[in-house]
């Protein structure tokens, strides 16, 4: 008798909360880095910022401050019906898979990863494809033939833009270097810009004259080091060229803001679960042309990107994606 | 690898050894008066802030260099109240300094900034940039000379200031009368009290020099090696600076070199990532670790030995 009374107080109290879900709106967790960091959370930031300007409906947000709060964060959403929640980050792959066991009849959304679950929408994008074509650039540009990459922790996903990377290099000068270096194993590679820029001299000891950072907040460091040294740096994620005007060649970005606007825009009457890999062909990801980066990034070498950039969307060239395989046909 | 990238190598071991030293210098002046100091790496990370917030709004490195010292030593205040005045326990407050400082950083910096916790970019005038010596241009120009010049020649005036401070705190603990009754203190209180000189105020004292030591390490972090604050950018030289420390068996020439090979060590694993030497790659994580297992082999008596102060972290109380 008490054990129905408390499955139907259980039952009522999912149902109220099941009721309540569709007023909630939106949610976004941030992964470590913040919503400030210039890069990728940022870029999704801007693109929760434009939905919300639009529709005028307000979104949840976290920033998480360590690991173990990812979980909670999402649970959190999820408990008080927040759907669409979006997760930033490879990073929140196992609290939203969890988490969106627990919670069926609420929509997700993982950015840069793929939980497969019926009620999960992943979307990832093509760096390599973006990689591949700001490495022709860097070949193009350099004077010396050897270009460097830096990323930030050693994970696939990032030798996925160094492979892309390489391969552009490659394609661009057969007989450039390219120096791949990572700044760590662990989180904290994310935030370490003394540790980048310390990197970056490395690389431009040993001859190089463009670095590409792939790193979070770290390639801010790699980004002052070849402007201090007179090297050119290739931002990622978000458009960087304004931080150091005349001296970021370019920037690869990965719209994530697209992305995000377009899952909130959705809601959950147009939520669309599965994979969703966005690549040059659906503009998920591009190089940055403004007035910083006017003076070297010539229109010669635009022009020649940009014939490239045809052949890949029509599917002519293609890029190899280093997470297909665990392997780089070019070092 | 040819002779200009061990030239970089050792350029670079100089800028990454700089925090290390001052750090563990004011780890040095705090533990030999009996304070032990976990609180290094907090310490450094509100001067970072500090400099990288101040130099931004004056628009002058050296505001940027004289707030890191102030803040820096507000924060070694607390601990020497903490652990002073109150008799608390020096490890603890020592960890909540580390904390205290990771969380104020952060949400001041977002509230003053709205970048996240990160500071504006600093330009070029607002930074310490390596000095200008004259002539310098054509000295580097030349062949070998020039190169092994610019290993000791192209840095921050902050350099050379950690530097200086080596001989100059070995000096000052060793010869004078300041320095020696700091070390009693350190090794026994109950004979400095006797002698009639204060503790407290012995011991106040070189809270506060290991404060302005670790605020010049948080001022050359985010001022000269960058040139804006980042969320937890000390990344864990306070710690390394202790390990020096021990290593060093709490004496400042030590200090100097357990410091210069740690910062080497550093230097090597930024440099050679991913380099073959003699056919094979040697993995970074080996040259990241070396310090630490060093000194836990140094620990475990296999090397020499290491003793620390003999009244450091016990508060002193007076006997009735």
């Amino acid at each position: 008798m008490f054990k129905s009374l408390l499955s139907a107080a259980a039952l009522s109290t999912l149902m109220m909360s099941g009721a309540f879900a569709a007023d909630m709106g939106p949610a976004i967790v941030f992964d470590i880095g913040g919503k400030f960091d210039k890069s990728f959370n940022e870029s999704m930031f801007n693109g929760a910022e434009k939905f919300k300007k639009e529709s005028s409906v307000a979104y949840g947000e976290f920033e998480i401050a360590n690991e173990a709060q990812r979980e909670e964060a999402i649970r959190n959403f999820a408990d008080k019906g927040y759907s669409p929640i979006i997760a930033a980050g490879f990073a929140q792959a196992a609290a939203v898979e969890k988490v969106a066991k627990e919670f069926p009849e609420l929509k997700f959304a993982i950015v840069d990863m793929v939980v497969d679950l019926p009620n999960v929408e992943s979307i990832v994008f093509k760096e390599h494809e973006g990689s591949y074509l700001v490495g022709m650039a860097a070949a193009m540009a350099s004077k010396s033939g050897k270009v460097g990459f830096v990323g930030g922790m050693d994970i696939p996903l990032i030798h996925k833009f160094a492979c892309g990377y390489a391969q552009g290099v490659k394609a661009a000068n057969k007989d450039a270097t390219v120096f791949q270096n990572m700044t760590g194993d662990t989180g904290a590679a994310w935030n370490d810009p003394v540790k980048g820029g310390e990197i970056t001299k490395g690389q431009m000891a040993k001859g190089a004259d463009v670095v590409y950072a792939a790193a979070g907040a770290t390639g801010l460091g790699v980004l002052q080091a070849a402007a201090d040294g007179g090297a050119l740096s290739i931002g990622v994620d978000a458009n960087q060229n304004y931080l150091h005007p005349g001296k970021v060649l370019t920037s690869m970005m990965k719209r994530v803001d697209v992305a995000v606007y377009n899952t909130m825009k959705d809601g959950v009457a147009g939520f669309k679960p599965g994979i969703h890999a966005l690549g040059l062909k659906e503009d998920g990801v591009g190089y940055a042309m403004d007035d910083n980066n006017k003076a070297v990034f010539t229109p010669e070498m635009a022009a020649k990107i940009e014939a490239v950039k045809a052949d890949i969307v029509s599917g002519k060239l293609e890029v190899h994606d280093y997470m297909a395989d665990n392997k780089c046909p070019v070092e | 690898m040819d002779l200009s990238i061990f030239f970089e190598i050792l350029s670079s071991t100089i800028r990454m050894s700089v925090p290390l030293i001052l750090a563990c210098l004011a780890g040095l002046w705090s533990e030999r008066s009996g304070i032990v100091d976990i609180g290094l790496e907090g310490k450094i990370l509100t001067g970072a802030f500090a400099a990288a917030s101040a130099s931004f709004y004056f628009q002058s490195a050296w505001a940027g260099l004289f707030f890191a010292v102030i803040i820096s030593v507000c924060m070694a205040l607390v601990h020497g109240y903490a652990s002073i005045t109150q008799r608390g326990n020096q490890v603890v407050s020592g960890v909540a300094i580390n904390m205290l400082a990771l969380g104020l950083t952060s949400v001041i910096g977002n509230s003053w900034f709205k970048q996240g916790g990160r500071t504006p970019a600093l330009g070029d005038t607002t930074r310490f940039m390596p000095i200008n010596f004259p002539g310098r241009e054509s000295l580097f120009n030349l062949p070998v000379v020039g190169a092994i010049s610019k290993i000791f020649l192209d840095h921050s005036v902050l350099t050379y200031l950690a530097f200086a401070m080596v001989p100059l705190s070995a000096w000052a603990l060793a010869k004078t009368r300041f320095g020696l009754r700091l070390r009693a203190v350190g090794e026994n209180p109950h004979a400095v009290d006797t002698a009639g000189i204060s503790v407290a105020k012995l011991r106040y004292q070189a809270v506060i020099i290991a404060g302005i030591l670790c605020g010049v390490a948080g001022a050359y972090l985010s001022t000269s090696l960058s040139a804006s604050f980042v969320r937890d950018m000390s990344a864990g030289r306070g710690y390394m600076a202790l390990t020096a420390l021990i290593f060093a068996n709490w004496r400042a020439w030590p200090a100097l070199y357990a410091c210069l090979l740690f910062g080497f060590l550093q230097a090597i694993a930024n440099f050679l990532q991913g380099v073959k030497l003699f056919g094979f790659e040697i993995p970074v994580q080996f040259f990241n670790a070396l310090p630490y297992v060093m000194t836990v082999i140094l620990l475990a008596g296999f090397i020499g030995k290491s003793i620390p102060p003999r009244a450091s972290g016990v508060p002193y109380t007076k006997d009735r």
